[in-house]
């Protein structure tokens, strides 16, 4: 049994994410965290425990990094939290170096990757946060579905040495799944080709494959990816194919790692590379570019 | 017992084993005066025991001309002293910017400019979140370095976190393409407590460092154009 339901299910991820932080805070003396004004009314308690270890720098992300650096520096479990363009684009350099160059660890939760936040326009997007933090050696990159994975990911990771970016999203499939860092599980076995859904899209995947005699498997974590996992499951000619909540091909050179020496076939379902120029919801968008389950299955009718 | 004049002499003689980065010499020098006074009479850092919890930190942010730090270094026995002869060679230690993996002293590695000071709030903040309350951290800027938007940022924080245990040392060599107005006037602004001394006078720079002080520390140390 691998997936449940349970009281965090009624949870946004950013909320999950705000309690598993503070409950972290409050049980390891070295975690601290910075934020940049984006959640600080979720941390009230946090700041109450120990306010010299949650701190507010003001809107200013790069500073949010690296003050998170000079902790880690210190021996501290760093979690930084911004809106997924301000905590993965922004601060894209202090990630890069005061983090991966300089040998720490932190935790980096970006909050509304995409498009989640839609009617604030493309400012506030962010469909290449996960090609941004695959771009920097040591970043792990993981991509929880459900605000109880947020929460079991980040304990995973948090105190591990290396930096790791955590997607959140406002999208969230029905059913929790027990995920851990590198591992992907088989949700739906069939003969054809395997469909491998990332975080958010795990629900409307399942939807849109209805029928289709065809393989789902869940993956929540990019890097590291389960390749060993992958492989196990594709058979001898694969045929696979990406669900992407990000820019259509993200995962492209994972999934080449992992079955690059097996005769294997890609297709790839995320985001078109090109600006959204339009407003609403973000689930209003996902229909406009074929992420929905509806759209989903179109293009699997095409390909699979 | 070694005077300041030979023990200078004799990083200078080092310094000049490290060759290789004239691009970066006069940021080098210029720095040299306010870092030997840092080592030899601030920071508590004990050079067989770099890592030791309670040492002083100091980061030196600008990352450019960093042979005055290492020769400083090496004097001081954080490292052989043959490892200036192998400055920025492949297989040496020593590169045009510093990096923390390799250099027992260095705090961070830095080069790309803007990183250090936001850094060194980081660790002031950590200092005090561990109740490490008698030491301090030294941060080195340069004047030209602080064109870049993330240190006003920090600039804008330190003083609202009330971080008195953080240093920044501003070497104005006047490289910078912009000269500024008054340091004391942009820094007291923003709630630092400035203090401007001349960047060759080992006294001053001694004094300056020393000040006492209940708000974030600028020592501005003054090197003029041509007397690097």
């Amino acid at each position: 049994m691998t997936t449940t339901r349970d009281a965090t299910a009624a949870r946004t991820m950013r909320e999950a994410f705000a309690s598993t932080a503070t409950e972290l805070l409050v049980d390891d003396p070295r975690v601290a965290i910075v934020l940049a004004e984006i959640s600080t009314q979720l941390f009230g308690a946090g700041r109450r425990h120990d306010p010299l270890r949650v701190v507010n720098v003001g809107i200013a992300e790069q500073t949010m990094v690296g003050v998170a650096a000079g902790f880690a520096m210190e021996g501290f479990h760093p979690i930084a939290h911004s809106l997924a363009p301000f905590m993965a684009e922004r601060p894209f350099e202090q990630l890069k170096l005061d983090f991966g160059y300089q040998g720490l660890g932190g935790t980096f939760v970006g909050a509304g990757g995409s498009y989640d936040y839609a009617s604030e326009g493309a400012t506030h997007h962010a469909a290449g946060d996960v090609a941004a933090m695959l771009a920097i050696p040591r970043m792990q990159v993981l991509v929880p579905g459900h605000g109880a994975e947020v929460a079991s990911l980040m304990r995973a990771t948090y105190a591990n040495g290396a930096p790791t970016y955590i997607r959140t999203s406002l999208a969230t499939n029905d059913e929790r799944h027990v995920v851990s860092p590198g591992r992907l599980e088989v949700v739906r076995r069939g003969r054809g080709a395997t469909v491998l859904a990332f975080g958010p899209m795990l629900t409307r995947t399942l939807r849109a494959t209805e029928g289709l005699d065809v393989t789902v498997a869940y993956a929540t974590s990019v890097e590291p990816f389960d390749g060993d996992g992958l492989a196990a499951i594709v058979g001898d000619r694969p045929h696979v194919i990406a669900v992407e909540p990000w820019y259509e091909g993200t995962v492209a050179s994972a999934l080449t790692r992992a079955i690059g020496h097996l005769p294997a076939t890609y297709e790839f379902i995320g985001v078109p590379r090109r600006f959204v120029h339009d407003y609403g919801t973000w689930q209003q968008i996902d229909a406009d570019l074929g992420l929905d389950a509806a759209g989903i299955r179109a293009r699997l009718e095409l390909i699979a | 017992m070694a005077t300041s004049t030979d023990q200078l002499d004799h990083v200078r003689a080092l310094m000049a084993r490290a060759t290789g980065d004239e691009k970066h010499e006069e940021s080098s020098t210029s720095t040299l005066d306010a870092l030997w006074v840092l080592y030899d009479r601030v920071l508590r850092i004990d050079p067989s025991h770099p890592d030791a919890e309670d040492r002083d930190r100091f980061i030196l942010s600008k990352g450019h001309g960093p042979v005055a730090l290492y020769a400083i270094l090496a004097a001081n026995r954080f490292f052989p002293e043959e490892w200036l002869d192998d400055f920025m060679e492949h297989g040496g230690k020593l590169g045009s910017h510093p990096d923390r993996t390799l250099v027992p002293g260095v705090e961070a590695s830095t080069g790309s400019l803007g990183h250090g000071l936001v850094m060194a709030v980081g660790v002031a903040q950590a200092l005090r979140a561990k109740g490490l309350s008698e030491q301090r951290v030294v941060v080195l800027c340069g004047d030209a370095e602080l064109n870049e938007g993330s240190n006003w940022e920090a600039i804008t924080l330190a003083p609202n976190l009330g971080l008195a245990n953080l240093t920044l040392l501003v070497v104005d060599n006047h490289s910078s393409s912009f000269e500024p107005a008054s340091w004391t006037d942009r820094l007291g602004a923003f709630g630092w407590q400035v203090h401007e001394a001349d960047g060759h006078d080992l006294d001053a720079l001694e004094a300056a460092f020393l000040e006492p002080h209940d708000a974030p520390l600028v020592v501005v140390a003054d090197v003029p154009a041509g007397e690097w």
